[in-house]
């Protein structure tokens, strides 16, 4: 079998020591997390994590049993790329004077569909949503003039079939 | 119990009661009908070990002589009496000592409760006198696990633990109290705990799914059984047994599951797994349909997965829906309690004796039973093999006794051997094979079934990892029968050494102590046996004293235990020799 992307997402009490949980299911078996989020959830007082790994579908299946059964779990599923709609964001601290030296950094912010999110004396900060491809495509294009600092979130992601939480939640 | 209903009662008109977290902590522990517990003392948990002093009138408490002991001994308190075992213990050391009895209890999935004491809540996080992060260490062991930091959270903390450990797939749950919890006083009233949201113990049995498997177990020429523990922690007994003799279906078991359908029943055709018995290895690869009940595919059981009842369909009746097509795919998963779907199962099954399916089992029984199981319970050598000393007290016990076995070679010849009429009768580390459960386990199992005659069954290398709790047997009179197999070696890894290290004995050579004068400081009544002419009349004298009684018994030093399938082979390879 081959290995996939997969986002697995979890709905969850919000307690103490449920990450660490959800982790060690990933650690005992050797399986890298590529990006975790946690969040609110449409739901009032339910947690959602938005876990990424490559890994494949028999392990991931296998993950998503196990942390389905951790006691504060409510539900977890796990999607393929093709199934939700994802996004990542990035932030990038530019210094200053480069924005007005290379009238080229200003096209690349257009260009990007990306925003100034504040100007200093010293730098300004770009923020970029979107895939990690976009992302990496933009990084790409401002590196040549130096990237003050750099950061990325893990994915965040809806799916684009119906969660039935609320539903699920009333059978408890 | 009389606290019990007392409790009960304060519970239902809802008064409270301004009691200390360590007081508060006693009366949940009564309320859920606690009688028993094991544990160590130590600095963080001595506000409740005062408790315990108050009311050690009303709840039992047993010092071991290592807090890895009081897990094995609450194991073995559940497993035979299918209650919630209790262990207890301090922070730091005495909470990393339980950890490898909650990693036993959860794979073997025990109910147990854990009870640890933490540093007060303004010294955690500052690497404090026996700080330690026991949440972060026995998470991945725990079906769940919370830290108290208020007295006030003790009761529905506690209800929830009890819930929990025994509820869906029983398992392992430790509650940290830090100190200044135990201290603190606060209005008490209790309430168990019977719903948590976000936690589904039991599947509603799918009508669907009970019908599907109906339908494959009545059209099936040649279906096999094989269940686990699952059939005795669902109560399942009277289930299997109705459904193995209705559709007349040979059937074998894990040794997680051994006991549940009595080991005479002419249907019951023995044990699966590594050293099971040849015919159900070899009939796992013949049958046209799998029917497994309470079990987890563990890979002792099946060999190499890619050869594993390939040729069959897999009717797979399971509480816990994780264990679906994770190992074995399943044609119909039936989620549920086993008591429950077996019982709906049974009125669409048609009545059927699959008789020349059945002889098959019969002819492979003749087989072992030449090549290999007469010489192990009626040798002809000179030196005693483990496996007459099982058959003899079988003969002793009249196949009544609840056997505990520790890990290894004796515990092979033992699930092998012993014979069980009643269920609830074999207490062993199945999943983690823990040297050392067998000793502190027995404990707990007479103290669980007092009644019961309680035989452990232990190597020289195993009994030598918990032979402290020698002191716990001593100081309370604890009748278990101690039988230490000595074979002056690790025996089964000896095995693997010379089946597949070229005889390389590499640290499995055993120098042992005198036994005999070691549970003779414990002034429990020793012997020693190396001939067959003393065999018999020692394991009688042994099963007929009231006291506990300490009996080696010297074996062959270098048999191995057969039939085998080795290591990542199919079922079908499985080896008499």
């Amino acid at each position: 079998m081959e290995n996939k992307w997969f986002t697995i997402s979890v709905y969850s009490e919000n307690n103490v020591g449920l990450l660490n949980r959800i982790s060690g299911i990933f650690l005992k078996r050797h399986i890298n997390i590529e990006s975790l989020n946690v969040s609110k959830s449409e739901i009032e007082d339910v947690s959602k994590f938005t876990i990424v790994a490559h890994t494949t579908e028999k392990w991931v299946h296998n993950i998503v049993g196990q942390i389905e059964k951790q006691i504060e779990v409510i539900k977890a599923y796990y999607h393929t790329d093709d199934e939700t709609i994802y996004q990542e964001s990035a932030l990038f601290k530019i210094a200053s004077g480069l924005l007005f030296d290379e009238r080229q950094i200003q096209n690349i912010i257009k260009d990007n569909n990306a925003q100034i999110v504040t100007v200093s004396r010293d730098f300004f900060v770009i923020a970029k949503s979107g895939r990690r491809n976009e992302i990496d495509e933009m990084h790409d294009q401002l590196k040549p003039y130096g990237i003050m600092q750099f950061v990325r979130s893990g994915r965040i992601s809806v799916t684009k079939d119906e969660m039935k939480i609320s539903a699920i939640l009333k059978e408890f | 119990m009389e606290t019990v209903k007392e409790k009960k009662k304060s519970t239902d008109s809802k008064k409270t009661i301004k009691v200390s977290g360590a007081e508060a902590l006693i009366h949940c522990l009564l309320a859920e009908g606690v009688e028993t517990m094991y544990g160590y003392p130590g600095g963080a948990i001595m506000p409740v070990y005062d408790e315990l002093y108050k009311f050690q009138d009303k709840l039992t408490h047993i010092l071991t002589r290592h807090e890895q002991g009081a897990t094995h001994a609450a194991q073995g308190y559940a497993r035979v009496s299918g209650k919630v075992g209790v262990a207890i213990a301090t922070s730091g050391p005495g909470a990393t000592n339980l950890v490898t009895g909650l990693a036993d209890a959860q794979i073997d999935s025990t109910p147990m409760v854990c009870i640890t004491g933490q540093v007060t809540r303004q010294l955690l996080g500052t690497d404090a006198f026996q700080e330690t992060d026991i949440i972060g260490i026995s998470t991945p062991v725990t079906k769940w696990n919370y830290q108290i930091t208020e007295a006030s959270e003790i009761p529905e903390v506690m209800a929830k633990a009890f819930y929990i450990a025994k509820s869906g797939r029983p398992g392992p749950v430790l509650v940290d109290i830090t100190k200044n919890a135990q201290i603190e006083a606060f209005d008490f009233s209790y309430e168990k705990c019977t719903a948590v949201r976000s936690y589904k113990p039991v599947s509603k049995p799918d009508t669907n799914a009970i019908q599907a498997a109906a339908d494959l177990i009545n059209s099936a020429k040649k279906p096999f059984i094989v269940w686990g523990q699952g059939v005795i922690l669902g109560k399942a007994e009277e289930e299997l047994k109705a459904l193995v003799e209705k559709a007349g279906i040979p059937a074998a078991w894990t040794i997680m599951g051994a006991s549940a359908l009595d080991t005479a029943h002419p249907l019951n055709v023995g044990m699966v797994g590594m050293h099971g018995n040849y015919g159900p290895n070899l009939m796992t690869n013949e049958c046209d349909l799998l029917i497994a009940i309470g079990m987890r595919f563990d890979d002792r059981v099946t060999g190499r997965l890619e050869d594993y009842a390939k040729q069959a369909k897999v009717i797979h009746f399971e509480i816990d829906p994780a264990e679906i097509n994770k190992n074995v795919h399943a044609d119909v998963a039936v989620l549920g309690n086993s008591k429950e779907t077996l019982g709906l199962v049974l009125p669409l099954i048609n009545e059927n004796s699959h008789q020349a399916w059945h002889n098959g089992f019969k002819e492979k029984y003749k087989i072992e039973f030449d090549t290999i199981i007469k010489n192990d319970i009626h040798p002809t050598k000179d030196g005693l093999t483990m496996g007459e000393v099982i058959e003899e007290i079988n003969l002793a016990s009249n196949n009544k006794a609840v056997i505990v076995s520790d890990v290894g070679q004796h515990q092979m010849i033992a699930c092998r051997y012993a014979k069980f009429s009643q269920s609830k009768s074999n207490i062993t580390s199945g999943g983690l094979g823990t040297m050392g459960f067998a000793l502190p386990a027995a404990i707990g199992a007479k103290m669980g079934a007092m009644d019961r005659e309680v035989v452990a069954i232990i190597g020289d290398g195993g009994y030598q990892m918990t032979i402290q709790e020698l002191g716990v047997i001593f100081q309370h009179k604890v009748p278990v029968k101690i039988v230490v197999l000595n074979n002056e070696h690790l025996g089964m890894v000896r095995q693997w050494q010379e089946l597949f290290f070229e005889r390389r004995y590499a640290s499995t050579v055993m120098v042992n102590p005198d036994f005999v004068k070691i549970a003779e400081g414990y002034s429990i009544e020793a012997k020693r046996i190396s001939e067959r002419k003393d065999l018999k009349a020692t394991i009688q004298e042994m099963m007929a004293s009231k006291e506990p009684y300490f009996l080696e018994v010297k074996v062959e030093q270098e048999d191995n235990v057969f039939p085998m399938i080795p290591s990542g082979a199919s079922v079908s390879e499985v080896r008499l020799k």
